[in-house]
C-alpha cells in the first residue's frame, strides 16, 4: 500500500522522531483577512534552521487543544523562518490564532512531497490558486523568483471569494508590477466600486497566453475548483501529466501510518499532497473516496 | 450617453462608416467568436457593425431596456451588475478585451437583464441586434450559425455562474475536519 511520494524530499531532520513535536515560539503574527492570518515561528532551541520544499506541510500542535496540518507558506530559501498562513475555521486553528508573540506550540514536519519545480524548468508555468490555496503556492513563487532564468513565462491566476478575502495583498501588488510574472486576480463576487475582475478563477485562463506543449500547471484550492481548472487546462491543450494539484484529506499522523488521509491507494500525507493529475484522475470521479 | 465614435444605431450611417468597415473587418475575421464563419456571413455581420467607445462609468446596457446590441470588446473592462436595494450594485461578472457581451438581443423579449457598466475606458465593436435578427430571419442558416456561437458562450457563462453559486471558498465546505488547511 505504501508508496513513494511523487517527489521524495529529504528536508526533515532524520534524527528527530516524526511523531514528536518540536517546540517553536511565535515570532510574529500578521492578519491577512478577517479570518486568515500568517504566523512566523522560530525554534525554541535557538537552532534556527528548518529546511523545507515548496508544497510541504507541518503538523502544528496547540498544547491541550489539538494538532492540524498546515502548509508552509514561507520562502524555502530562508530556512531561518517557519511561516504558515492559517484560516480560522475550527477549534485548533482558532486556538492558533489566539497564540501571541512569544507563546509556544509544537511542530512536526515537514511532511509530504513538493511541487515539481525541477520538472517545470524550461517550460512556461501556470500557477493557479483558489482562496487559501495561494498559501502552499507562495513558496513556489519565491523559488521561481530566485531562479527566474530557468523558466519561460510564469502566470499566477488567483481567485478568492470577495476582494476582502484576497491574501497577501501587498505582495500581490509587488508581483503585479514585475515584468517577469503575469498576475491575474479575480473574485467570485464584489460590490460596485471594485475595479478588478469578477468571475470564477478558470475564466482567468483566457488571459494567459502560454505554449500548451511546453507548460506545466500547479493548482491548489478547493477540490471543486481544481476539477474545473483541470478541465479548462485540458481544453487549452495541457496533458494530465503536466498538471499537478495539491490534495487534502483528514491528515493526522503525517507519515502514512494512521490511514485517516487515505485516497484510494494513496495516503495524502505521505504520497502527496502534490499529485500529478494522470495518476489520480480516475479517483477524482469516485464519490465514495 | 455613451460616446459613440460612430452612430451605433442601424440604419443611420455615419460619415465614417466606410473607414469603420475597413478597421472592423479584419478584427471580425480574426476574432475567435467568428472563426470559421463563411465570408458571406462576415459581410452580413459587417453591415450591422460599428466602433463604439464608452468612458469609465458609462453604461453599455441597462436592466429592463431594449437589448438591441451585442459587443465584441476590443479594449477596457466592463462589469455585468445587478442593483440590489440596500446593497447597491453587485458585480456578477467582468468582461474584458476579446470577450463577447450580450445575448438578450437574440432571445425574446429582447430586453437587457443586467446593467453593464464600463469600469475603465472601453472600446468595442457594437453589432446592431435588430439588423442581425432581420438577417437571421431571412437566412436561417446564418441564424443557426450565430445561435451555435452564442449558445457556446451562454453555456460557459452558465457553468461559471453555477460554480460561483457553490461558494467554493466559503467556510461550509462539508469537510469532516474544518481545521484542515
Amino acid at each position: 500500500m505504501a508508496k513513494t511520494p511523487e517527489r521524495q524530499i529529504q528536508t526533515r531532520d532524520s534524527s528527530v522522531e516524526p511523531m514528536q513535536p518540536v517546540p517553536f515560539r511565535v515570532e510574529r503574527v500578521k492578519r491577512e483577512t478577517y479570518d486568515t492570518f500568517t504566523q512566523q515561528l522560530i525554534p525554541m532551541n535557538g537552532k534556527g534552521r528548518f529546511p523545507f520544499a515548496a508544497g510541504q506541510f507541518n503538523m502544528l500542535y496547540v498544547f491541550g487543544v489539538g494538532e492540524v496540518p498546515i502548509s508552509i507558506s514561507g520562502d524555502p530559501g530562508d530556512a531561518g523562518k517557519l511561516v504558515h498562513t492559517i484560516r480560522e475555521v475550527g477549534i485548533v486553528t482558532r486556538a492558533l490564532r489566539k497564540l501571541a508573540r512569544g507563546e509556544v506550540l509544537g511542530v512536526r514536519g515537514p511532511f509530504g512531497g513538493c511541487w515539481p519545480l525541477e520538472e517545470a524548468a524550461g517550460n512556461d508555468l501556470v500557477i493557479m490558486a483558489g482562496g487559501i490555496g495561494l498559501a502552499p503556492l507562495r513558496p513556489v513563487l519565491y523559488q521561481v523568483f530566485s531562479q527566474r532564468e530557468k523558466f519561460g513565462k510564469v502566470f499566477l491566476l488567483y481567485g478568492a471569494r470577495t476582494p476582502g478575502d484576497l491574501l497577501y495583498k501587498r505582495e500581490l501588488e509587488k508581483w503585479r508590477v514585475r515584468a517577469d510574472l503575469e498576475v491575474h486576480v479575480t473574485v467570485d463576487q464584489a460590490a460596485g466600486g471594485w475595479q478588478g475582475n469578477v468571475g470564477v478563477v478558470t475564466t482567468l485562463l483566457s488571459k494567459a497566453h502560454f505554449d500548451p506543449i511546453n507548460t506545466l500547471a500547479m493548482i491548489c484550492g478547493p477540490e471543486v475548483m481544481m476539477r474545473f481548472a483541470i478541465l479548462e487546462l485540458r481544453n487549452r491543450g495541457l496533458g494530465p501529466q503536466t498538471i499537478h494539484i495539491s490534495m487534502e484529506r483528514n491528515m493526522k499522523c503525517g507519515i502514512g501510518l494512521c490511514g485517516h488521509c487515505q485516497f484510494g491507494p494513496h495516503f495524502i500525507c505521505k504520497d502527496g499532497p502534490i499529485f500529478r493529475v494522470d495518476r489520480i484522475q480516475d479517483l477524482f470521479a469516485k464519490r465514495e473516496i | 450617453m455613451p460616446s459613440a465614435e460612430v452612430n451605433r444605431e442601424a440604419g443611420h450611417p455615419s460619415p465614417r462608416k466606410g473607414r469603420d468597415m475597413e478597421t472592423i473587418e479584419p478584427i471580425i475575421r480574426e476574432h475567435p467568436f467568428f472563426q470559421g464563419i463563411k465570408s458571406d456571413y462576415i459581410k452580413l455581420i459587417l453591415g450591422c457593425a460599428s466602433n463604439v467607445r464608452f468612458n469609465q462609468g458609462e453604461f453599455l446596457l441597462r436592466e429592463g431596456e431594449e437589448a438591441h446590441q451585442f459587443f465584441v470588446l476590443r479594449h477596457g473592462k466592463v462589469a455585468v451588475q445587478l442593483y440590489v436595494p440596500g446593497r447597491g450594485p453587485i458585480v456578477i461578472q467582468t468582461l474584458d478585451e476579446g470577450e463577447v457581451l450580450g445575448w438578450s438581443w437574440l432571445i425574446s423579449p429582447y430586453q437587457a437583464r443586467f446593467d453593464v457598466q464600463a469600469i475603465e475606458l472601453t472600446r468595442a465593436i457594437a453589432f446592431d441586434g435588430k439588423c442581425l435578427r432581420a438577417k437571421c430571419e431571412e437566412d436561417h442558416d446564418f441564424g443557426y450559425e450565430l445561435m451555435k456561437r452564442f449558445s457556446t458562450i451562454m453555456v460557459k457563462r452558465l457553468e461559471a455562474a453555477r460554480v460561483q453559486l457553490l461558494d467554493v471558498y466559503g467556510k461550509d465546505t462539508g469537510k469532516t475536519n474544518p481545521d484542515q488547511r
